[in-house]
């Protein structure tokens, strides 16, 4: 038998503007926040994931406030993550009722917050996001930081490091095909997700929910999660429609 | 009044949200008074059973579900919380706080793909007539997210069948108290439904 396959919207945000990123850069505004939440709840999504991805770069904490607002919208399953850099804003952002913290930046710094938290909350409370790009020099590398600092090790042996370290799930998130239509990274998803015993989350330049479809069932994924597919009508970015597969588009 | 014991774990402010959307007044509690006058009980949870064991303990609420439950207080387990209503735990080999006899054992040579936890939404299977499942639909689903599952010694304390790999109950129930592995609380219409259900019950 198989896992029913998890196909996540992710919804990024700068501060309390949903905005719409190619590679992780040219964020365009698309709207209110709450009000797409909403509509993914009323389409029954499988679990959502909300990006702050100014907080890191602006050195900010979560918007505790904001957060806890999202989360009495949502009666799905609810990933944050953005600015996350102590065990206390790990527990501050459960307290407003979201369920995963996704950890990036942090994770190179201070490797030790993973057990920290999975310790308390489990490990299926913590994701780490292995953002990816490939480099001039280097082929490809994970990077912190928005896709700003290069990550010594390999790719799987990165990824393997934050398993042992106590992460619960992987988002493999490929910077270099955010919001390019252009398809998952199934190799790389691939690779990773046989490396590792945990989920691995399949995300950046989702072409169709049918491609994320195949992307889990053929290497290995557990979930796939896209922005862009689920907020522009037919791949035309300049008409923003919030859109979500019925349950029976998504059955395996 | 619903209590909703807070025992330093898991997402409570979600099942309160879930209670809100059902209709239900709930406090997010640990304080005994406010718990041994409340209409009806949920003990939520995300997290490791040694650490909820620990936490339920140390504040002597161990004592205070056991007694309201033994009064007939409706009680509904979620997830960890459903686990601790078991007698033993392999996760930090614990006891727990028994109120059904049952154990919860970790999932153990899973067939590939399948990876611990089960994480994601699984359809289940009712078993029997049960105030909490009154009116729900045949195919409903329920978002999981766990690595041990709970086994029942007798058959008769089986609500409900989910698969991963192997059946194992994904609901449990004796009298007063039900204990659900699944979340509710974020498991849309379905849990809704369910919430409601516990409400009436």
């Amino acid at each position: 038998m198989s896992q029913r396959p998890r196909i996540l919207p992710i919804l990024t945000m700068e501060g309390r503007k949903l905005v719409k990123t190619v590679r992780f850069a040219d964020p365009k505004y698309i709207g209110d926040p709450i009000n797409a939440l909403k509509i993914f709840n009323d389409k029954m999504v499988d679990e959502i994931i909300v990006l702050d991805i100014s907080a890191s770069r602006e050195q900010r904490k979560p918007n505790f406030e904001y957060l806890h607002e999202m989360a009495s919208e949502c009666f799905s399953p609810l990933g944050y993550g953005g600015g996350i850099q102590t065990l206390d804003d790990a527990k501050r952002v459960f307290a407003c009722g979201v369920e995963k913290v996704i950890l990036n930046t942090v994770v190179n710094d201070k490797p030790e917050l993973i057990s920290e938290i999975a310790n308390i909350y489990g490990s299926q409370s913590v994701v780490v996001s292995i953002d990816v790009k490939k480099t001039l020099l280097h082929g490809e590398r994970a990077y912190v930081r928005s896709g700003t600092k290069r990550i010594a090790a390999s790719i799987v042996d990165w990824a393997k490091s934050l398993e042992d370290r106590g992460a619960g799930e992987l988002m493999v998130h490929r910077i270099d095909r955010d919001g390019t239509f252009s398809g998952l990274d199934r190799v790389l998803t691939s690779n990773i997700a046989h490396a590792v015993n945990i989920p691995v989350i399949a995300a950046g330049g989702a072409a169709s929910v049918h491609d994320m479809l195949s992307t889990i069932v053929e290497c290995g994924a557990s979930a796939a999660a896209a922005g862009s597919i689920f907020v522009y009508r037919g791949g035309n970015t300049q008409s923003i429609l919030i859109s979500y597969p019925t349950p029976a588009d998504i059955l395996p | 009044m619903i209590a909703i014991v807070d025992y330093g774990l898991g997402n409570p402010e979600s099942v309160k949200n879930m209670l809100r959307k059902a209709g239900a007044d709930a406090c997010i509690t640990a304080d005994h008074d406010q718990i041994a006058a409340a209409d009806k009980i949920i003990l939520p949870g995300v997290g490791a059973f040694g650490i909820g064991m620990e936490n339920l303990r140390n504040a002597q609420l161990d004592q205070l579900l056991k007694l309201r439950t033994e009064a007939g207080v409706k009680l509904l387990g979620i997830c960890l919380g459903a686990q601790l209503l078991t007698e033993f735990s392999e996760e930090n080999k614990c006891d727990g706080l028994g109120l059904i006899a049952a154990e919860t054992l970790k999932f153990n040579a899973l067939p590939a793909p399948l990876k611990v936890p089960h994480m994601g939404w699984s359809e289940i299977e009712v078993l029997q007539t049960h105030p909490l499942f009154e009116g729900t639909s045949q195919n409903q689903r329920y978002y999981f997210v766990h690595s041990y599952f709970m086994r029942c010694k007798h058959p008769e304390n089986i609500l409900c069948l989910a698969n991963y790999g192997e059946p194992f109950a994904a609901g449990i129930a004796k009298g007063n108290v039900a204990g659900v592995q699944f979340h509710p609380e974020k498991s849309h219409v379905f849990g809704l439904a369910l919430m409601k259900n516990f409400i009436a019950w």
